[in-house]
């Protein structure tokens, strides 16, 4: 590992950080409470912690793939220790471990709280848990490309560390003007979307916190209630389709904006996604409907929200979900595991890697029907090749295993079997609420410290689809003379 | 710029990888996924895998808004029928490797037909330089600009040649030649000296004048110049043949020793001149009793980096004068130099030079035009030939008024057949080439070298 080069990389995010933390500033100062001072504090301490680390001096240039994993995972460890001062400085979480939980909530894109009145809570506060997951969603180092000048070409290995799916697509040559597009993108879609909801009849503070988290498919919201707090029609269903939009692979969008719209349905993860969505609705609907819960048109309303926000992994709610029939909450529990498209802000094992787990189940069987026979997998008419399929298969065994690791400490706490799982699947999987304890209804703050540590890091092994977090934590990988 | 590259191998990854650090947007395209992985791995490109002949990749890579397609793929027809498709897609130019000798001479025809703008042929661009080295012993290397007029020539500076402990300023009274020393290399290291700069043992120097007022200097400070009769080279491939055939047209004797001994059949009917023989051109008896030692020049061609070194320092130690090793692996150059075989050839680096000065001319088509482009030490520094013309905006301004960058010599000033070496009297007149010595920075353009004002 080039230790120096790694901490200069670090500095810059870090700087980087330091400047977002000036907008939620701004949002105390006009709203005048008393939080816009532990803001300027923290942008500060954080600021100068970056430049210190940029005085390093780097010895050589070396940059390879682990030592991207290593900046990835470093960087999104310091961004959240940093990223919780504001909530320790203003103290409206005193407990450093409760503020660490959140803000990895917040860049995750989780949208686990451990707070049970945000109402209470100071507007810039609010603002900046709902910013952290709107830097979140995209990546916090893609913003550092799209914003520096120059991104050389060793900037492919944290761009490999950093974004969802199995093999991050270049859109233009270079990767820089690549993470500027991606951006922009992601720009223009959450401005649409506040002027929406602007246009719906929320006020602008609320449009853009909701945007904001939606866009990052967070799920932190200014309500307690979530969205349900508003309780129209017309927000659920601009959020519940923007939830959808979020979920799709940008590359799409941007094949789109070049005049190529069919590649929408040439793409066929994007055919699994949407049919996924809609078959998961029309069956929750049904079980819903026959079980006397609501009317149609309430139900679909209800499902169709709550289908898109776990399967995008968004995590708000407009209604109680814990009290539906098991059927409908099973099919949920279902998305948490399968998650949106790769190349999205979502988080979960996406589904191009179902899909392509899917097609390796085919070619074992085809393998045994017919022993001597070739088969190559493949994804909308070209190949795949075997090391993607290799690690797709390790990816979701690593995934599975991180999973009941994790669940086995949790249940330290003693918490009934549904909470304990279900907290651990939706940190992992970047969602939000769970069932139990932790519905939609519920928070996190009943878990002890070593469960929010634990749940923690699955947050950030989850958003960072895990191997970023092994390549830190190996030894091997950190040896001068690595054997 | 938008260029697309088609075959990522030796020249493919060169190009990819210089196109790509002067700011341009590469797609690099190939079959093999494995050749496409260090690629994508350490160059900021695109890779996109596929048959470069298809025509959705082709769409795929963005040939509709790309500007420069090349085509360096194994196969001199696959090259073709590229550009050819490219060029029906739309893009603007294309560049074509072409190296089979046969096509060879039909080049302007094909060049036509397929609509073409450039073809290059690594093996030919090498043993054209192959042949300047043999012709002009001295030097490690000959660059030549203006037409043949101004020649930048690489010297190192062995114990006993008479300027060394000397200063630049000394040199100048001592010896009145109108040379310039516009770059010395020492420990691996750039620079563009002054007056004061003193010349040590082991310098490589980058001597820039009149091709025969450069020679006599050489003589003059005490390297020796005999002319070299007789040449024999090691391994009969493709800039064997060219290089052979350069050779008889100079009347120099040249002596191809290959392995194959079809190809030896082959090599001896298309050079009726040429002394083929069969055998291995690492076996040192059969060297020495074709009199490897008598020998002026040895050139190692064959295949493998490896043997070429080896075989070059065996004739090194055999007392040949001028020892010249084709290597392909960039990464070998340094370590080979540093065990005394100055002469480094390497082909798709000759081919890159190229390349890259059509493509900065391109980007700058405006402005003034650049006639020729060589790269010292990976690139590190650059010596480049400008013609001034009406887009350059300090005509007629005497050097001593002009502020330049930092990293840039304004080496030599050709004026019709005048070669100036300026000073700050001197200035520059539309329609006079220029050329500069740049370190640190890429120059596209004449105006580029002005410090803001």
């Amino acid at each position: 590992m080039n230790i120096r080069l790694i901490i200069k990389n670090l500095s810059i995010v870090i700087c980087i950080e330091a400047l977002c933390m000036l907008f939620p500033f701004l949002i105390a100062l006009i709203y005048g409470q008393n939080d816009a001072m532990a803001f300027l504090l923290s942008a500060l301490i954080t600021f100068c912690a970056g430049l210190l680390m940029l005085t390093t001096k780097v010895k050589t240039n070396n940059f390879y793939t682990r030592d991207g994993f290593a900046v990835v995972a470093l960087s999104w460890i310091f961004v959240s220790v940093f990223g919780s001062l504001p909530f320790l400085l203003s103290g409206t979480i005193p407990s450093p471990v409760n503020a660490f939980f959140e803000t990895v909530s917040g860049f995750s894109t989780t949208g686990a709280t451990i707070l049970d009145n945000v109402e209470t809570l100071p507007r810039g506060i609010i603002f900046w848990r709902s910013f952290t997951q709107w830097m979140g969603g995209m990546g916090v180092l893609v913003l550092t490309a799209a914003v520096l000048p120059s991104a050389g070409a060793s900037f492919y290995h944290v761009l490999k560390a950093e974004s969802p799916g199995p093999n991050p697509e270049k859109l233009v040559p270079k990767i820089g003007q690549t993470a500027k597009i991606l951006y922009s993108i992601y720009i223009v879609l959450t401005s649409f979307l506040v002027i929406l909801l602007l246009i719906a009849g929320m006020p602008l503070y609320d449009a853009l916190v909701h945007a904001f988290a939606t866009a990052g498919t967070g799920g932190f919201s200014s309500k307690t209630l979530s969205i349900g707090a508003y309780g129209s029609v017309f927000i659920d269903v601009i959020i519940t389709v923007f939830m959808f939009l979020f979920g799709i692979n940008f590359t799409l969008y941007y094949h789109t904006l070049k005049g190529n719209f069919r590649s929408f349905f040439k793409n066929e993860e994007f055919r699994f996604y949407i049919g996924l969505v809609f078959a998961s609705i029309i069956a929750i609907t049904l079980n819903l409907v026959l079980n006397g819960f609501y009317s149609f048109g309430e139900g679909l309303r209800h499902s169709a929200f709550q289908v898109n926000s776990i399967i995008s992994t968004t995590g708000y709610s407009t209604t109680d979900f814990n009290l539906w029939p098991v059927f409908s909450k099973f099919i949920l529990v279902m998305l948490m595991f399968i998650g949106p498209s790769a190349g999205s802000t979502g988080g979960s094992v996406k589904c191009i890697r179902f899909l392509l787990l899917f097609k390796i189940i085919k070619r074992e069987l085809a393998k045994i029907i017919h022993p001597r026979v070739v088969h190559t997998v493949m994804i909308a008419g070209k190949a795949v090749d075997e090391t993607t399929l290799w690690g797709t298969m390790a990816f979701f065994f690593i995934y599975i295993i991180i999973f009941v690791i994790s669940s086995l400490i949790v249940a330290l706490d003693g918490k009934d079997l549904i909470s304990s799982v279900t907290a651990v699947i939706t940190s992992i999987g970047n969602i939000g609420p769970g069932l139990g304890i932790i519905g939609p209804m519920g928070n996190y703050s009943g878990f002890s410290d070593l469960s929010k540590i634990v749940l923690s890091f699955c947050m950030i092994a989850g958003r960072l689809e895990i191997m970023p977090l092994l390549v830190l934590f190996s030894p091997a990988a950190w040896k001068r003379a690595s054997i | 710029m938008k260029i697309i590259i088609i075959g990522d191998g030796k020249v493919g990854y060169s190009l990819a990888e210089n196109l790509s650090n002067e700011d341009n947007d590469v797609v690099v395209i190939d079959k093999d996924p494995e050749a496409l992985r260090k690629a994508n791995e350490y160059l900021d490109v695109m890779c996109i895998k596929g048959n470069g002949l298809s025509t959705k990749v082709l769409i795929e890579a963005g040939v509709k808004e790309a500007q420069l397609l090349i085509a360096a793929t194994a196969s001199d027809e696959i090259n073709m029928v590229c550009c050819l498709t490219a060029k029906k897609l739309g893009v603007e130019r294309t560049i074509a490797r072409i190296r089979d000798p046969e096509y060879a001479d039909e080049l302007n025809l094909l060049k036509d037909d397929l609509g073409l703008d450039m073809v290059f042929n690594p093996e030919r661009a090498a043993a054209r330089e192959i042949s300047r080295m043999v012709r002009f012993p001295q030097a490690a290397n000959i660059e030549i600009f203006a037409r043949g007029r101004v020649e930048i020539v690489e010297i190192r500076i062995s114990k006993g040649i008479s300027i060394v402990g000397m200063k630049i300023r000394e040199i100048a009274e001592k010896i009145s030649s109108t040379i310039l020393i516009g770059a010395v290399v020492r420990n691996d290291e750039i620079i563009i000296p002054n007056g004061d700069f003193r010349i040590e043992e082991d310098d490589i120097l980058h001597i820039v004048g009149k091709p025969a007022i450069v020679s006599s200097f050489c003589r003059q400070i005490g390297i020796d110049n005999q002319k070299i009769k007789n040449v024999m080279i090691a391994g009969g491939g493709r800039i064997a043949y060219y290089l052979a055939k350069f050779l008889e047209e100079t009347g120099i004797k040249a002596k191809i020793v290959e392995i194959n001994e079809e190809r030896c059949v082959e090599l001896s009917e298309l050079l009726p001149h040429t002394l083929i023989i069969n055998g291995d051109g690492t076996d040192d008896t059969l060297l020495h009793s074709e009199n490897l030692s008598e020998m002026g020049a040895f050139v190692a061609l064959t295949d493998m980096d490896e043997e070429n070194f080896m075989s070059a320092l065996m004739a090194k130690q055999a007392g040949v004068q001028k020892v010249i090793a084709k290597i392909n692996r960039n990464n070998y150059i340094g370590i080979i130099k540093s065990l005394g075989i100055e002469s480094v050839i390497n082909p798709s680096q000759i081919i890159t030079n190229h390349i890259l000065r059509y493509v900065r001319g391109m980007k700058n088509a405006q402005g003034s035009p650049i006639e020729a482009l060589f790269r010292i030490i990976d690139g590190r520094a650059e010596a480049i030939e400008f013609t001034a013309n009406e887009s350059t905006d300090f005509l007629n301004i005497p050097l001593r008024d002009l502020k330049f960058k930092e990293g840039i010599l304004v080496a030599v000033i050709v004026r019709k057949n005048d070669i100036l070496i300026p000073h700050g009297n001197d200035m520059i007149k539309a329609g006079d080439s220029v050329i500069l010595i740049v370190r640190g920075r890429k120059i596209s353009d004449l105006n580029d070298i002005i410090a803001s004002r």
